[in-house]
């Protein structure tokens, strides 16, 4: 407020005043508030601590405006505690009471749990996939129930969850497909160029796709997708309180909100997945035309032969399993918010990874039982 | 003392196709405290984000400390800003952070300040609005909403404002608490000398706090004045929300309300 450099009449200001040759009485004026003191708090600290190691008393009628900070200051200066011989300004008496009594260390941090991280985390890992089996333990008990109740099947949630997780990611998967499928059919046909295997593109392609990578890609897309999405909007309704609302409305959580979600991605992720496959397969046709001259119409034509009907089946089937996984990951992270953003962040984080590593993990299970089948 | 903290002149607010606001005009004195009462939608919460220059009018101007709010420089801006202090309906607590963090935030900010100092003013900030020191490491949402409003009102006071604002101060709280939150408000006005500028549904807090009373209805502020004044209107809006309280507003009962709190606070001490 003032032009820097000018003195301020209102400064916090000590000064030493009279008795000559003895110890002194300490006066202070002008203005001791937060505003004032901000920046010299340190240099006025120890200057009252020098003071007082001296003082016979101190004067301070001469403070304009004292607030928390102000008060705080002196209290420091003196050690927490009240000097002799202080004069006051009445309306400043209840403040230095208050600082005499009010507790001013903090209570210690509570101390985090003991033992090893190592062996938390396994815990933790652990409480997860105990609670996650519950949690998919009561969906079937929902199902059941729906299956014998079918008017309680909530069919409008389910259809706009497969609108919003199926339909709405169309063009984010085509994309990504389209351009995999184009990187993939380039590297390949570089190899087999060499060996002079230019017609086994069709039969690389073909089955990577269907069988491993269209489910995959897809899936992984859908968890970062709609999965965090799920979280997010669980969490908020645990926030909000509107889980509690519905809670004492008598509606299950599971059957309302968690059973529509697995339904739908259970539905929508083999849908999106042939769709993926599909256009990967366009992108590896475009790139096979461009770096080996191979026909469009020969690609097709090849295609049923090189991919067994089995693979087919199996892709679909995989696609299935891993859109009602990553439905239950993510429900199970939403429902597990605790009502405040960090909790929230954290959750959506732990949501988005864990159930792409959980695909990953069922996928991983699957080649190797598959491999043994002999399919 | 009477120069004017907050003027509002010329206000048009236009919300989603809405009129809320037709040419408001308010102004809030120094040192007193101004209740916004009004029916719902009148925009009294849409009022008070404009002169916290959470949103900006259609048309009009918000001169906040003599500074005009969307318009004046940056440096300025942050002198209101530190000059105010905002007690929001919910308390708006940082639900990631412990009271104690919630409390020091503001002074961190500030960055002026050592850290042991910082402890100390935020565990004094919070002893004087009542919060023992063993809630300091609870997170926001283990407290009951007393304590919310509690320690909103620590860090909305610790930069020691000349401004504070307050959204519905007791809303959500029983009338023992609701009670006590008003007289702390009392003392802390008292020892900071304090303008006010409240949002409120509740007669008790109009008669226990408010200098003056402004309307809002019809798009404009109705009528502005003492509470006694503004109780014998003869309006609609103000015939209902005075209804069964006339007397608990004219001029004695106001006196031997606030007599009452007065002795309640001399007691409980």
């Amino acid at each position: 407020m003032n032009a820097p450099g000018s003195p301020d009449p209102e400064a916090p200001v000590l000064l030493e005043q009279g008795a000559a040759g003895g110890p002194g009485i300490w006066a202070a004026s002008g203005n001791w508030t937060l505003k004032a003191l901000a920046g010299r708090f340190a240099e006025l600290e120890r200057q009252i601590g020098a003071a007082a190691r001296g003082a016979s008393g101190w004067d301070l009628s001469g403070i304009v405006s004292l607030d928390g900070t102000g008060a705080l200051l002196l209290w420091r200066g003196w050690g927490h505690r009240r000097p002799g011989g202080l004069a006051l300004r009445p309306e400043h008496e209840a403040i230095f009471g208050a600082l005499a009594t009010a507790p001013l260390v903090p209570p210690k941090p509570p101390r985090g749990q003991a033992g090893p991280a190592l062996w938390h985390a396994l815990l933790g890992v652990a409480d997860h996939v105990l609670e996650a089996t519950r949690l998919l333990g009561q969906l079937c008990i929902d199902i059941l129930r729906w299956a014998s109740h079918p008017r309680e099947v909530a069919w409008r949630e389910i259809s706009a969850n497969v609108y919003r997780a199926g339909a709405q990611s169309l063009p984010i998967t085509g994309l990504v497909g389209f351009l995999v499928g184009l990187t993939l059919a380039y590297l390949t046909a570089q190899q087999l160029k060499t060996f002079g295997a230019d017609v086994f593109v069709v039969n690389i392609l073909g089955i990577a796709v269907w069988r491993e990578l269209g489910p995959m890609l897809a899936a992984i897309l859908i968890a970062g997708r709609s999965g965090s999405a799920m979280t997010a909007q669980l969490g908020v309704m645990r926030v909000t309180q509107e889980l509690d609302a519905l809670s004492v409305m008598g509606i299950s959580h599971t059957a309302r909100l968690v059973l529509p979600k697995v339904l739908a991605l259970a539905v929508a992720l083999p849908l999106v997945t042939v769709w993926t496959s599909v256009v990967m397969l366009a992108g590896g046709m475009l790139a096979a035309k461009a770096q080996l001259g191979m026909d469009p119409l020969q690609f097709v034509r090849a295609l049923p032969a090189a991919v067994p009907y089995a693979n087919l089946a199996l892709g679909f089937c995989k696609a299935a399993a891993f859109g009602g996984l990553v439905a239950l990951v993510a429900c199970h992270f939403g429902l597990r918010v605790r009502p405040d953003t960090e909790s929230l962040a954290a959750g959506t984080t732990s949501s988005v990874v864990s159930s792409i590593t959980a695909v990953i993990m069922l996928d991983a299970l699957v080649a190797v039982i598959f491999s043994d089948v002999g399919i | 003392m009477n120069s004017t903290a907050i003027q509002v002149s010329g206000l048009h607010t236009v919300m989603a196709g809405n009129v809320v606001h037709d040419g408001l005009d308010l102004s809030v004195l120094e040192g007193e405290t101004l209740a916004l009462i009004g029916g719902s939608g009148s925009g009294k919460t849409t009022l008070l984000r404009l002169m916290l220059g959470l949103m900006a009018p259609q048309a009009g101007e918000v001169r906040v400390l003599g500074h005009p709010l969307g318009a004046c420089a940056k440096r300025d801006l942050e002198l209101v800003q530190h000059r105010r202090g905002v007690l929001f309906q919910q308390g708006a607590l940082f639900s990631a952070l412990p009271v104690f963090d919630n409390v020091a935030l503001p002074l961190r900010e500030l960055d002026a300040f050592p850290k042991d100092v910082v402890r100390e003013m935020v565990m004094f900030a919070l002893a004087a609005v009542g919060i023992a020191a063993e809630h300091a490491n609870k997170m926001p949402a283990e407290l009951s909403g007393g304590m919310v409003k509690r320690v909103a009102l620590a860090r909305a006071l610790v930069l020691g404002p000349s401004l504070l604002f307050l959204d519905e101060p007791t809303a959500g709280l029983d009338p023992e608490s609701a009670k006590a939150f008003v007289r702390l408000i009392r003392e802390l006005r008292r020892s900071m000398r304090l303008t006010i500028v409240m949002v409120t549904h509740d007669v008790d807090v109009l008669c226990a706090l408010a200098d003056r009373v402004a309307v809002l209805a019809d798009r404009r502020v109705i009528a502005i004045g003492p509470l006694p004044e503004v109780a014998r209107l003869d309006h609609p809006f103000v015939r209902n929300f005075f209804l069964g309280h006339q007397s608990q507003c004219a001029e004695d009962g106001l006196r031997s309300y606030r007599q009452s709190l007065h002795e309640e606070a001399l007691h409980a001490d």
